[in-house]
């Protein structure tokens, strides 16, 4: 089966202090997975590696095949933190959107109709059609993580990588934008993000990747959320609770380094 | 009232000093929208100050003073950058002890030269009715060459603004882009500093632009709207320097700052509750 990322032996430290240590791990095209862990754990630097954003100790990453070289990232769509991100800029939906067709774009050229087309197509499928004129600044966290993901889909994405896209998001578009990614999976594309939301993973995604640093497991989320996994995982950050024949984890509030 | 506004232009030193300052307001207008709202106004006031340096030496060594003091910001410029990289001290260190120290160099040279002081203090406070026809072909050409590279790089300075990493992640030489837009900055600094003065320059880029964004919905409309803001400052400064007999860059920068109390106090209310839910 083709491979969306494959990962080996890769490590990764921030001025000395290890990040990520022998991350060797191969993601299947069209597959949705979920990256679950402790503050600290990782999450964003394994993400960021996809993307070629951190420098590598050692490693190697591949996307479809390629390393990340300019035209690998253009196949890859990323939504950032939304704290990333200064929403007090004098952008449009449509103007956001339309960034995505920026690395494709001649400099001096004017967009092509098929620029714009592709900005349209992607605002109607994540249902913002009708905001393109509205400032980023005025949406609710929702709806900028549905425009941002309409920006990668506008970039002609093949794999979406979504960091915390839920974050601060109220329960109800939480939804909406899982429904979402399910039904960008079901088009074909391949689907990561990281989340705190165990839950969601065990309901909606097919592969969990436990991340502490190292990979503590991968594969599908009843296999994998398994009490003895996830205690390994947050270590003293998750208290795992047996209630019936369910397990129930409750992460701890603290923030890691 | 046509007599009013065509009295001042009967001297060819107006005529010049209107012009200048409508050109530098323009090149400021395009560049202080991404000052703005990137936060570069100190980095900005850091190149003006250390330009000053240049300007000096150019004048002692008789070369053009805009050659020196685009040497000394773009220097500047890149060793923030350099500085920054290393690790070591933060950006705003870096940029403190550059520009204090390239200015001082300034100040040391001058006060060598005391037959020229008059002259080089006109750099520091703006003198913009002394501007030379060389001047003004100097200033024009230094703005088309701004245009031409924003207008060239627009959609990936844009991109690189507002979501550098994203922008990086996507494929777009990031890097490269935010030194282009130091190296603009540094530019469109040295067009400035005749007609409002280093000390000032930093409020051509800042105010008008902030005038603008108060305004403004989309970003190129707010360069649109700073452009004729500063403009419009500079030609009421231009003309209240002439009638009231005060210094032009200070009447310049005055207006400007007149206009974006102005603007605050109506649009204030209006923004706060167009922003509402």
């Amino acid at each position: 089966m083709e491979k969306a990322i494959e990962i080996r032996s890769l490590s990764v430290a921030y001025s000395r202090r290890p990040a990520l240590e022998d991350v060797t791990l191969s993601v299947p095209k069209g597959a949705m997975v979920g990256i679950v862990g402790p503050n600290g754990g990782g999450k964003s630097t394994l993400v960021k590696a996809m993307l070629g954003l951190v420098p590598r100790l050692r490693g190697e990453v591949e996307v479809l095949g390629r390393p990340v070289d300019r035209r690998a990232r253009r196949l890859v769509g990323y939504v950032p933190q939304r704290e990333d991100v200064d929403w007090n800029f004098p952008v449009s939906a449509f103007d956001v959107v339309m960034m995505g067709r920026v690395p494709s774009m001649k400099l001096l050229r004017r967009p092509a109709h098929r620029d714009k087309e592709l900005a349209w197509e992607a605002l109607r499928t994540v249902g913002m059609e009708k905001f393109a004129d509205t400032r980023i600044g005025e949406f609710s966290g929702g709806q900028q993580q549905r425009i941002f993901l309409a920006r990668a889909l506008a970039q002609e994405a093949e794999v979406l990588l979504l960091d915390e896209p839920v974050s601060g998001v109220d329960a109800p578009s939480q939804h909406e934008i899982f429904d979402l990614l399910r039904e960008l999976q079901r088009t074909g594309k391949t689907v990561i993000v990281t989340t705190h939301d165990l839950s969601c993973v065990a309901e909606r995604f097919d592969l969990a990747l436990l991340l502490n640093r190292r990979i503590v497991a991968f594969g599908r989320p009843e296999e994998v959320f398994t009490p003895e996994l996830l205690n390994e995982t947050y270590q003293s950050h998750l208290m795992i609770l047996k209630v019936g024949d369910r397990t129930v984890a409750i992460e701890d509030g603290r923030q890691g380094g | 009232m046509a007599d009013f506004l065509l009295e001042p232009l009967e001297f060819g030193f107006m005529q010049r000093g209107l012009l200048a300052s409508v050109l530098v307001s323009v090149i400021c207008g395009i560049l202080g929208s991404f000052v703005v709202l990137k936060g570069l106004a100190f980095i900005g006031d850091a190149l003006a100050h250390a330009s000053f340096g240049g300007v000096a030496l150019a004048f002692v060594l008789g070369i053009n003073i805009y050659l020196g003091a685009f040497v000394f910001a773009i220097a500047t410029a890149l060793g923030i950058g350099a500085i920054t990289q290393r690790g070591r001290v933060s950006s705003d260190t870096a940029i403190g002890v550059l520009f204090s120290g390239t200015f001082a160099l300034g100040i040391l040279i001058i006060s060598r030269v005391d037959r020229y002081t008059t002259d080089l203090f006109g750099y520091l406070f703006g003198d913009v009715l002394s501007i030379t026809a060389t001047d003004l072909w100097t200033i024009a050409i230094l703005g088309l060459v701004v245009l031409a590279l924003v207008l060239v790089f627009y959609r990936q300075l844009l991109f690189v603004a507002f979501d550098p990493t994203v922008a990086a992640a996507s494929g777009i030489a990031t890097r490269r882009l935010e030194y282009l837009l130091l190296a603009l900055l540094g530019v469109t600094i040295v067009t400035a500093i005749q007609a409002v003065g280093i000390v000032m320059v930093v409020a051509l880029l800042v105010t008008p632009s902030a005038t603008a964004y108060l305004l403004t919905r989309r970003f190129h409309h707010m360069i649109l709207a700073s452009v004729a803001v500063g403009a419009l400052s500079a030609l009421l400064g231009i003309y209240l320097s002439y009638y009231l007999d005060v210094a032009s860059g200070a009447a310049i920068i005055l207006v400007a700052t007149a206009l974006f109390f102005a603007t605050l106090a109506v649009t204030g209310p209006v923004r706060k509750l167009s922003n509402a839910p």
